[in-house]
C-alpha cells in the first residue's frame, strides 16, 4: 500500500517536472532574444538560486522539526523552557542579512546596468521610435524615417533600438516580452526605453498595465527583420496612401478596440513632442 | 430629485448580475424570516447590534468577514472560469466590461472588507483578554468602527444591482478613475465604500494603540506582552500611520470626480504618478497590516501547540518593528516601471529586500519553536505549517520581485498576482483561520469540528497551489494581469488548471461551512467548561468559555511573558478570591449602528448625486455624534454579588471538569522541566 502510494507520489511529481520544463520553452521570460531581456532572465535565475539558500532549510525543517517533535513520538527530547539561543539567533539574523547582501549588490549592478533610459552600448547607430499609446492601440512613429504604422513594429534585427514614449490617454505599459524590460507610457511627459533583438523573429508585444474597455486587446506584433527587408518595408510604407497630419491623428486618437495595422507614409514632424505638450500647460516638465 | 438615480441603472438585462442580486435578496429573505420566525429580534438587537462588548463586536467583525469572503471569492470563481474559456476567438461568457468590474470588487473585497474586518474581527476578541483588560478604551468609538465598516461592505454589496462597481481595478490608478475615462457611478462606489471603511479602520487604530498602551494589568510591561499583541499593536501604528494618506488620496479624487479639479488627471496641472505614489504610500503598509495580525496568531498557535515558550522572543519583537518600520519606505517597487532613475529604483529595491531578513528571522523563531516541543497536530496547527512552507516560496518570488530588472519584465503579470496571493492567502487568510479555529471555543463556549477542519485544511492547500502555481509559469509566459480574453492558445491550459485550483478552495470552503454547522450542532456534547480547552499560555485562557462580559472578575497581575502558563505553574491559576467588587462597563446602545446606517445613505446618495439626502444624512452623523456626546449615562454597574455568582458557577463547572483540565489546576505542569 506504502510502496503503491510512493509510486504515485513519484510518477506525479515527474510528470509536474515534465511538464515544467516543457513549458519552459514556452516562456517568453526564459527564453529571451535580445541583451536587455538576457541579463534580466539571469538576474531572476541567480537571484532565484542565491535564496534558495534560506528556503531549501526551511523547507526541510518545516517538515523535519513538526515530524521529529510530534507529540507521539517518545524519544524526542522536550525542553517546554527552552527559548533562546544566542547562535540560532545570530544565525538567523546573519545567513539572511549576507544573502541578501549578495543579492543586493547584485541588484545595484544589474539595476544601473540595464536602466531602460541607458542608450545601449554599440558600434551601430541606434534607431529612434516614438511611442504613442492610445485607446486602445499603438502607434509607432519612425521620425528618420518620416513613417508611422499602427499596431505593428517593425525593426532590424541587431541594430539598438531608441524609443521615447508617452501617452495620450491613461496610463499603459509598453512590454515586448521577449526582449526585456517594459516601461510605462504616461500622458504629458515622455519616458525612455532601449531595447536589441539579437536575431529575426516575430515577438509578441502588448500593453501590461489595465487601461480599460479594449485593454485585452491592446497587442501588437514585434518583428524584428533583416536590414534589407526593413528597407524594403520602409519603401512600402511610404508608398502609402495614408498620411499623419493633426485631422488624422484625431481621428486616429477615438477610442477602438482592434484597430487594423495601418501605414502612413508622412509623419506632421515633431507630432511626438507636440501630444506631450497638450498636457503641460501650466505644469513644469518631468525628467 | 433623485440624482443620477432612476430605473434604468438597474441591470435586468444582465442575467448573471441579476442571478447573483435574486439569489442575495433571496438570502437576505430567508435569514429576516428565520429570525422572525424564531422571535430572535429582541435577542439580535439586545445582545448583539447594540453591543459594545468587545467580543460581540469582534464576533460581529468575522461574520461580515465571511460574508464577504464568499462574495470575494464568487468574484474569483467568475474570473478563473471566464478566463480558462476565453481563449482565441472565444470572449468567455461575461458581458464586456463585467470582467473588470469583478477583478476590481474582487480586491476591494478581499482587502478591505474581508481581510480588515476579520484581523479586526480577532484582535477585537482577543487582545483585551490577552492584556487581561474588560474592554477596550473607547467601546463605543468601536462600534461606529464596526459600523462603518459594515455600511462599506453594503455600498459594494449594493453596487451590484443598482448600477455597477468600478471598472478601474481595486488600486483604481488615476488617470483612469477620472471622470473623462469613467464617467459612469462604479468609481464612485468604490471611493465611498474604501474611504468610508479606511475611516473606520483608522479610528480602530486609535482605539487599540490607546487600549494596549493604557489598559494592560499590572505586571505586563511592553516586554511581557503576547506576541499577538505586539503585532496587533504594531499593525495599529501602521494603520494610523497609512490610512490618513489614503483618506487624503481619496478626497482629493473625489474633488476631482465631483468638482472638476485636477489633482490626478493628465492635464491642467494633474499628476497621475501622484496618485500612485500616495495610494501605495498606504497600500504596501496595508499588506502588513493584513499580514502582522496573522504573524501575530501563528505565533501563539505555534507555542501552544508545541507545549513550548515562543523561540526568541525578544527577536520577534525586534523583527516586527523592523518590519513595521520598513514596509513605510518601500512604495516604489509597486512602479518601478515609471521610469524613475536607477538610483531611486534600487533604493526602494534594497529596502525591499531588507524586509526579507526580519520576515526570515520570524519564519526560523517559529520553526526553532517547534524544536524540541512536544507537538500536537490540531487544526490551527495545519494552517500554521502550511503556511510557513508556502510562504517560503511566495517570498522567494517577493525578493525576486523586488530586484529593480526583474520586476522590469514581471510586472503586471499574473507572476506578481501569484505572488501576492501567496503571501496573502497563506500568509494572512490561513492565519485568520488559525486564529478562528483557535479561539472558537473561546468566543463560542465549544470548539469547530477537528476532523472536517483539517479536511478542509487539505482542500484549500491543494487548491490554492492549483490554483496559483500554473499563475507563476503564466507570468514567466508574458501573460499580463487582467485579461478579459487573450489571443495566445498556449496561455489556456495552466488557466484551466487554475480554474480547477479554485473548485478545490469551493470544496475547501463548503467543508468550512458544513464544519460550522456540524460543530454548532455538537456543541452540547462538546462544550468547553475549562476555559482552556488547548492548555494555552497567555490570559484569555484565564477566562471562561465564552468569558462573562467583564472578561475578570479580578484583574490578574503578570510576572511572565505566557501570563496564563505561569500561574499555572505556580498553582494559582484558579484561585477563586476571596470577595468581589462592583465592576463598571459601557452600556449598550444603538448609536453606533444609527451612525453606520447613516453613513451608509451619505454614501449612496453621493454616489448617485442626490444633494438633499446627502445633506439630510450628513446631519443626521454629526446629530448622531453630539447626542451620544451629550449622553451622560452611558455605563452601568455589575454589582459585586452578581460577579459572584457567576463567577461562583464558573468555578462549580471546573471543578466538576478538573479531570480534565488540561493542566491540574493546582499541580505543576512537567515532571521534567529541563534546563
Amino acid at each position: 500500500m506504502n510502496k503503491n502510494k510512493n509510486v504515485v507520489y513519484v510518477a506525479l511529481s515527474s510528470l509536474c517536472i515534465a511538464a515544467f520544463l516543457e513549458s519552459c520553452s514556452n516562456m517568453p521570460l526564459l527564453d529571451p532574444k535580445g541583451p536587455i531581456g538576457d541579463s534580466e532572465r539571469f538576474v531572476i535565475i541567480a537571484a532565484f538560486l542565491l535564496m534558495l539558500i534560506v528556503v531549501i532549510p526551511v523547507f526541510v525543517m518545516v517538515f523535519w522539526f513538526p515530524r521529529r517533535y510530534r507529540a507521539s513520538n517518545p524519544n524526542a527530547t522536550y525542553r517546554p523552557k527552552w527559548s533562546y539561543s544566542t547562535k540560532i539567533d545570530l544565525a538567523m539574523w546573519l545567513v539572511p542579512l549576507i544573502i541578501v547582501t549578495a543579492l543586493g549588490i547584485l541588484s545595484w549592478r544589474a539595476t544601473h546596468r540595464l536602466d531602460p533610459y541607458k542608450p545601449l552600448e554599440s558600434a551601430i547607430e541606434p534607431m529612434h521610435i516614438e511611442v504613442i499609446s492610445l485607446d486602445w492601440k499603438w502607434l509607432f512613429i519612425y521620425p528618420d524615417q518620416d513613417i508611422a504604422v499602427v499596431n505593428q513594429l517593425v525593426f532590424p534585427a541587431g541594430v539598438p533600438l531608441s524609443f521615447r514614449l508617452t501617452s495620450d490617454t491613461v496610463l499603459t505599459s509598453f512590454f515586448i516580452p521577449q526582449l526585456g524590460s517594459q516601461i510605462y507610457a504616461m500622458a504629458g511627459r515622455q519616458s525612455r526605453l532601449h531595447l536589441l533583438a539579437d536575431e529575426p523573429g516575430t515577438y509578441a508585444g502588448h500593453n501590461q498595465q489595465f487601461s480599460g474597455r479594449g485593454y485585452a486587446d491592446m497587442h501588437f506584433k514585434a518583428m524584428a527583420v533583416s536590414r534589407k527587408q526593413f528597407d524594403a518595408w520602409v519603401q512600402n510604407t511610404r508608398e502609402s496612401p495614408d498620411k499623419l497630419d493633426l485631422d488624422r491623428y484625431e481621428e486616429l486618437e477615438k477610442p477602438d478596440v482592434d484597430t487594423p495595422v495601418t501605414h502612413f507614409s508622412s509623419v506632421k514632424p515633431g507630432l511626438f513632442d507636440q501630444v506631450i505638450h497638450k498636457y503641460q500647460v501650466g505644469a513644469s516638465e518631468g525628467r | 430629485m433623485f440624482g443620477k438615480l432612476s430605473l434604468a441603472v438597474i441591470p435586468v438585462d444582465n442575467p448573471i448580475i441579476m442571478g447573483a442580486v435574486g439569489g442575495t435578496i433571496l438570502l437576505a429573505i430567508v435569514i429576516l424570516a428565520l429570525i422572525t420566525y424564531y422571535r430572535k429580534w429582541t435577542y439580535l438587537w439586545k445582545e448583539w447590534l447594540t453591543s459594545l462588548d468587545h467580543k460581540r463586536i469582534g464576533i460581529m467583525y468575522i461574520v461580515l468577514a465571511l460574508i464577504m469572503l464568499l462574495r470575494g471569492f464568487s468574484d474569483a470563481i467568475l474570473m478563473r472560469s471566464q478566463q480558462a474559456l476565453a481563449s482565441g476567438l472565444s470572449q468567455g461568457f461575461l458581458p464586456p466590461g463585467h470582467f473588470d468590474q469583478i477583478f476590481s470588487a474582487h480586491g476591494t473585497i478581499m482587502i478591505v472588507f474581508m481581510a480588515m474586518p476579520f484581523l479586526a474581527g480577532l484582535i477585537n476578541i482577543v487582545v483585551p483578554q490577552q492584556i487581561g483588560a474588560r474592554d477596550v478604551a473607547f467601546p463605543f468609538l468601536n462600534a461606529v468602527s464596526l459600523w462603518l465598516t459594515a455600511a462599506g461592505a453594503l455600498l459594494v454589496m449594493v453596487s451590484l444591482g443598482i448600477g455597477e462597481f468600478s471598472k478601474a481595478g481595486w488600486s483604481g490608478y488615476a488617470p483612469l478613475v477620472e471622470r473623462q475615462f469613467s464617467p459612469s457611478t462604479g468609481v464612485d462606489y468604490w471611493i465611498w465604500a474604501f474611504q468610508i471603511a479606511g475611516i473606520g479602520s483608522l479610528m480602530t487604530s486609535i482605539n487599540f494603540l490607546v487600549t494596549i498602551l493604557r489598559m494592560r494589568a499590572p505586571g505586563m510591561t511592553l516586554m511581557r506582552m503576547p506576541m499577538f499583541v505586539w503585532t496587533a499593536f504594531f499593525t495599529f501604528v501602521l494603520m494610523a500611520f497609512a490610512f490618513p494618506v489614503l483618506t487624503v488620496a481619496l478626497g482629493l479624487l473625489t474633488l476631482d470626480r465631483y468638482l472638476g479639479m485636477h489633482f490626478f488627471t493628465n492635464a491642467l496641472g494633474g499628476n497621475i504618478m501622484m496618485y500612485v505614489n500616495l495610494f501605495w504610500i498606504w497600500g504596501h503598509p496595508e499588506v502588513y497590516i493584513v499580514i502582522l495580525p496573522a504573524f501575530g496568531v501563528f505565533s501563539e498557535v505555534v507555542a501552544t501547540f508545541s507545549g513550548k515558550r515562543l523561540f526568541g522572543y525578544r527577536s520577534m519583537v525586534y523583527a516586527t518593528a523592523a518590519i513595521m518600520v520598513l514596509s513605510f519606505s518601500v512604495w516604489v517597487h509597486h512602479f518601478f516601471t515609471m521610469g524613475a532613475g536607477p538610483d531611486v529604483n534600487i533604493f526602494f529595491g534594497l529596502t525591499t529586500m531588507m524586509i526579507a531578513i526580519p520576515t526570515g528571522v520570524k519564519i526560523f523563531n517559529w520553526l526553532f519553536t517547534m524544536f524540541r516541543g512536544r507537538i500536537r497536530f490540531t487544526t490551527p496547527m495545519y494552517w500554521t505549517l502550511g503556511f510557513i512552507a508556502t510562504f517560503a516560496v511566495g517570498g522567494m518570488a517577493g525578493v525576486l520581485l523586488s530586484v529593480p530588472p526583474a520586476d522590469y519584465v514581471l510586472h503586471n503579470s499574473l507572476f506578481l498576482v501569484a505572488h501576492f496571493h501567496t503571501m496573502l492567502i497563506p500568509g494572512s487568510l490561513f492565519g485568520f483561520f488559525a486564529g478562528y479555529t483557535y479561539w472558537f471555543p473561546k468566543a463560542f463556549g465549544f470548539p469547530l469540528n477537528e476532523k472536517l477542519g483539517k479536511w478542509a485544511f487539505w482542500a484549500w492547500l491543494i487548491g490554492f497551489d492549483l490554483a496559483f502555481v500554473p499563475l507563476y509559469v503564466l507570468g514567466l509566459m508574458g501573460m499580463p494581469r487582467r485579461m478579459e480574453h487573450y489571443a495566445n492558445p498556449a496561455w489556456q491550459p495552466y488557466l484551466i488548471v487554475a480554474a480547477g485550483g479554485v473548485a478545490v478552495i469551493l470544496i475547501g470552503i463548503l467543508l468550512q461551512l458544513i464544519q460550522l454547522a456540524v460543530s454548532i450542532r455538537q456543541r452540547h456534547a462538546t462544550r468547553d467548561l475549562t476555559g482552556d480547552p488547548w492548555n494555552g499560555r497567555t490570559l484569555e485562557w484565564a477566562t471562561a468559555s465564552p468569558p462573562a462580559v467583564y472578561n475578570f472578575a479580578k484583574t490578574p497581575v503578570v510576572h511572565d511573558i505566557d501570563a496564563f502558563m505561569d500561574m499555572k505553574e505556580k498553582g494559582i491559576a484558579y484561585r477563586q478570591p476571596d470577595r468581589y467588587h462592583d465592576i463598571h462597563m459601557p452600556k449598550n446602545t444603538a448609536k453606533g449602528l444609527i451612525n453606520g446606517a447613516l453613513v451608509f445613505v451619505f454614501g449612496f446618495a453621493m454616489v448617485w448625486y442626490v444633494w438633499w439626502l446627502a445633506i439630510l444624512s450628513a446631519l443626521g452623523i454629526i446629530f448622531t455624534l453630539i447626542v451620544r456626546a451629550s449622553d451622560d449615562d452611558t455605563d452601568y454597574i455589575v454589582p459585586a454579588d452578581e460577579v459572584e455568582r457567576i463567577e461562583n458557577r464558573r468555578f462549580r463547572q471546573l471543578t466538576t471538569t478538573a479531570a480534565d483540565l488540561p493542566v491540574g489546576g493546582q499541580t505543576t505542569l512537567h515532571p521534567s522541566p529541563a534546563m
